[in-house]
């Protein structure tokens, strides 16, 4: 057997030897790396930064994998020389590693600017797993951060700090954000955005020096300008890692130089990555590497039906709610035409540019859908001229599962790891694949960036026959984003409207799952600062009330704690009568239902009626049920009556992901079964126990313990701490039960009841902020926000249309 | 055509019922013009006015049963038969329906499998 050395574990190096196990090979496999952890996803480090995801979210081939297909690895273990004379590689822990074929996969390191004082403490750069776990345990809450650079990897990594809590500024050396990527119109656009988000931009500024005793206290720049920090990330580019090569005495220029075959000067020494130099091009994007991997799988397995001719640079910036594409060639030599588009206040900018009718570039900000056309026009080179009408805009596909359907085989899905519909289509079938998580075990498609996960799905629901949709990834195919994406979204670029997320990240169109979503969204984040939608609502919710089978409505006023008096009974019965209540009804929440009453007769029932909304139409808070407590009960150790109205009387009108049902009970015999409930205040002798997450529906679950307190106020307030984070952190139509479930209730403490003062202070006023906000509902019934909002219209055309019938 | 309404009785993306004589009438302001079909959801006899608009699609506010506007018919062959159609146009601030001109198209005519065929 010929023994195979390859010097590198990151993404090429791995990826190109899992396209040598792919083609079958007679090698023995070892793989060096300098870092201690198995392969992972150096382009999610970002996320990891974050906090979107763990280390262990982006292992992409964790120890098994290199078990199971009988590769040693050997990790931490770095590899010091390469002799070439006797074909060994020597390892810094002195052994001799003797070799057949070698590859290099060595990638690159963090490019160092010459500026003063980077030696100091504090001065980061951002390239591996360890950098990103240093910046974690540096980047807390209200820490100065600089990040120096203002491309790709830099603004990622200020987001991530400034997530973390820290404040972030990124000087910038160059007039434009990302300018190798970027027009200075598109830098503006990006600009603009990222300081939408609260980050700091500073260009063009030439860092001098990092100033401090030790550590850092600031950085001065060319101009002479100060500004304060704490903590320096520099992120201004990067440099292959060549010196192995160069030692060994390989043609290296920037890079290692390698042919069409990623043969080095050696044949028997390949490279791949980062750290590679083809036709005068370095690399610093994942697709292109993909492709040198497959490339070397085939040349070194003695194949030469493969042969890497290069890439058109791509990028694309991960910042959630920040869309950036870029592709090709950017820039204006003679003979290049361009169209462009702009508008400032949704914040879209497009230009191509076009040479001889084929796209020679592309910039996308603000909206980035349609990249994968440009992708596909660059890679073909397609003749644009049937397509001049569309270069800014698709038209638009007639079906959304249409759009995969015309797709061809040859169609590349996945422009990370390079795989196409027809792979797809093939694996699916070979291995009876039935989840987006198995495809991207079997294909690698969806395993890197995520953006193709979308069109993965769609062939997946297409061709799959039992495809299991994975629960609620994206809120819906009309905004194809996660809850806590659109949260961001719409915090970041400060949307205020249903419409204008529709129209900046869905289909304009929406539908009756995303629109009542978006619109709580909207309402909770900007919880009164914003335009309300009454077209995104549900009919409840424009009418609150509850629409029954025949087109009626049901009314249910509220009775706290389910107590009421016989003036009220009274008038209830008053009304029942007056509008011919065709079944009136004792709730199991303790309350009294008005059923088959006429939208018209609404605001009249209401004012009628004299009693607020009790929002049992609406996703918001239902009520909470209570036992007699210590008032009569002969058991009652608590005063769960008053303590439960109470809760009421805080928590009313506001609205919630899912219903919120709460029973509150003076004693553990639990009459008014709060254990049971969304949230249940059960009282003991000396104390209450909160507990949330209960369920009797269609599942039934007992609910966990939040926290046992002594005060009837300490109670009311761990109510109120989980009310509000269920508010802020549940996914729309997520019942409190299932919350618990996803997030477990360790956590829901943590980040509750046990969350630093601050945090608490922090979900209580803004409780406090939507409560104030809130309003009865039924109080429309005087200042209806439509003429029209409950009055059937009157044809004005009726008397015309009878005479007509008669002549 | 019969004058029904005027525009602003009707609010954006929103449905509206009106009787007219026999008929129950259910007219929808598409932003760019006003849309008039029969108020009444062929599956459960459903109130269409009250539903959610989605583009040229509402959806039945009782059991989510989708109609395009502009033809009737049920979208993604999912309900069992169209619901009637009516021509409208805006004149003068005021939504006129013919109410002479009641289409219904086939429903089996668009029930074919909407799933893509890869």
């Amino acid at each position: 057997m010929k023994r195979l050395v390859v010097v590198g574990n990151g993404m090429a190096g791995v990826a190109c030897v899992e396209q040598i196990l792919k083609r079958g090979h007679d090698f023995e496999i070892s793989i060096f790396g300098d870092e201690t952890h198995a392969n992972y996803n150096r382009i999610l480090l970002s996320s990891v930064l974050a906090g979107e995801k763990t280390a262990d979210d982006i292992v992409l081939n964790d120890v098994n994998w290199y078990r199971q297909n009988g590769i040693r690895a050997r990790l931490g273990v770095r590899v010091e020389w390469v002799d070439r004379e006797r074909r060994i590689a020597l390892t810094g822990d002195g052994a001799e590693e003797p070799f057949d074929k070698l590859i290099l996969a060595t990638g690159s390191s963090a490019f160092i600017p010459r500026i003063q004082g980077v030696d100091k403490d504090n001065v980061h750069v951002f390239r591996t797993l360890d950098d990103a776990r240093a910046l974690i345990a540096k980047g807390c809450k209200g820490v100065r951060a600089v990040v120096i650079g203002g491309g790709l990897l830099g603004l990622e990594a200020a987001r991530g700090l400034q997530l973390r809590g820290c404040e972030v500024t990124v000087v910038h050396l160059m007039e434009t954000l990302m300018e190798r990527q970027l027009d200075p119109m598109g830098g503006a656009y990006l600009r603009r955005k990222i300081e939408n988000l609260g980050i700091r931009v500073m260009l063009p500024a030439e860092t001098r020096a990092v100033i401090g005793n030790g550590h850092v206290d600031g950085l001065r720049f060319a101009s002479g300008e100060e500004i304060e920090a704490d903590l320096v990330v520099i992120a201004a580019g990067i440099k292959p890692n060549a010196d192995l090569a160069r030692a060994a005495g390989l043609e290296v220029r920037r890079g290692i130089v390698v042919d069409d075959y990623l043969q080095t000067s050696d044949p028997d020494i390949f490279a791949v990555g980062e750290c590679t130099e083809h036709r005068g091009q370095t690399f610093g994007l994942v697709a292109p590497l993909m492709e040198q991997g497959k490339v070397l799988a085939a040349a070194i397995t003695g194949n030469r039906d493969l042969a890497f001719t290069g890439a058109a640079p791509a990028a694309k910036l991960k910042i959630m709610g920040v869309e950036i594409f870029s592709a090709g060639a950017i820039d204006e030599p003679a003979g290049v035409e361009t169209v462009s588009y702009q508008d400032a206040s949704l914040g879209i900018y497009k230009k191509v540019f076009l040479q001889d009718n084929r796209l020679r570039g592309v910039i996308l900000v603000g909206d980035a859908s349609d990249e994968r056309r440009y992708t596909n026009w660059l890679r073909d080179e397609t003749d644009l001229t049937p397509h001049r009408k569309h270069l800014l805009f698709p038209p638009a596909p007639a079906d959304d599962g249409l759009e995969v359907a015309q797709m061809p085989d040859s169609e590349v899905i996945c422009g990370c790891n390079g795989v196409n519909k027809g792979a797809i289509i093939h694996a699916i079938h070979e291995h009876g694949i039935q989840t987006l998580a198995d495809l991207k075990e079997h294909t690698r498609a969806a395993s890197s960036c995520g953006s193709c996960k979308r069109l993965c799905q769609q062939l997946l629901r297409a061709v799959a026959p039992e495809f299991q949709e994975e629960t609620r990834t994206t809120l819906c195919s009309c905004v194809p984003f996660s809850y806590e994406q659109l949260r961001q979204i719409v915090r970041g670029q400060q949307l205020k409207s249903v419409q204008e997320v529709l129209n900046v990240y869905g289909n304009r169109k929406g539908c009756e799952v995303c629109k009542p979503a978006l619109s709580y969204m909207l309402d909770m984040i900007w919880c009164g600062e914003h335009e309300e939608d009454r077209s995104a609502r549900f009919i409840n919710d424009r009418v609150h009330a509850n629409i029954q089978k025949d087109g009626t409505f049901s009314v249910v006023p509220r009775m706290r704690g389910g107590v009421t008096s016989p003036e009220e009974l009274r008038r209830i019965a008053d009304v029942a009568e007056k509008y011919r209540v065709r079944m009136v009804k004792v709730t199991g929440s303790q309350r009294i239902d008005l059923l088959g009453v006429k939208k018209a007769d609404l605001p009249k029932v209401w004012a009628d009626l004299g009693m607020p909304s009790g929002q049992a139409y609406t996703k918001g808070v239902r009520m909470v049920k209570t036992c007699v407590g210590t008032d009569f009960c002969r058991f009652g150790v608590q005063d769960s009556t008053h303590a439960g109205i109470e809760l009421e009387r805080r928590l009313e009108n506001l609205y919630t992901p899912h219903k919120v049902k709460m029973g509150a009970v003076g004693c553990p015999r639990n009459c008014a079964e709060a254990t049971v409930k969304d949230i249940g205040m059960v009282g003991q002798e000396g104390s209450w126990q909160v507990v949330v997450g209960g369920a009797a529906g269609k599942s039934v679950r007992k609910a966990d313990l939040l926290i046992t307190v002594e005060t009837t106020e300490q109670a009311l307030e761990a109510c109120e701490l989980f009310f509000q984070y269920y508010r802020e952190s549940a996914n729309y139509l997520e019942r409190t039960y299932d919350f618990a479930e996803r997030v477990g209730i360790e956590t829901i403490r943590k980040e509750t009841v046990y969350a630093p003062d601050a945090v608490k202070a922090g979900l209580l006023e803004r409780l406090q902020r939507s409560k104030a906000m809130s309003k009865d509902a039924w109080l429309e019934r005087d200042a209806p926000i439509h003429p029209t909002q409950f009055v059937p219209l009157e044809a004005i055309g009726t008397a015309a249309l009878s005479e007509t019938q008669t002549v | 055509m019969t004058p029904i309404t005027q525009v602003e009785n009707i609010p954006l993306l929103e449905g509206r019922s009106v009787r007219v004589g026999e008929l129950d009438l259910a007219i929808f302001n598409l932003g760019d013009r006003f849309a008039a079909i029969e108020n009444k959801c062929p599956h459960r006899g459903g109130p269409l006015c009250d539903g959610i608009v989605s583009g040229t699609v509402v959806v039945c506010p009782l059991h989510g049963w989708r109609f395009d506007l502009n033809t009737g018919m049920p979208v993604r062959a999912s309900a069992p038969d169209c619901v009637a159609t009516f021509p409208a146009r805006v004149q003068d601030g005021i939504v006129f329906v013919d109410l002479t001109a009641r289409t219904v198209e086939q429903a089996s005519a668009s029930n074919g499998d909407f799933s893509p065929r890869v």
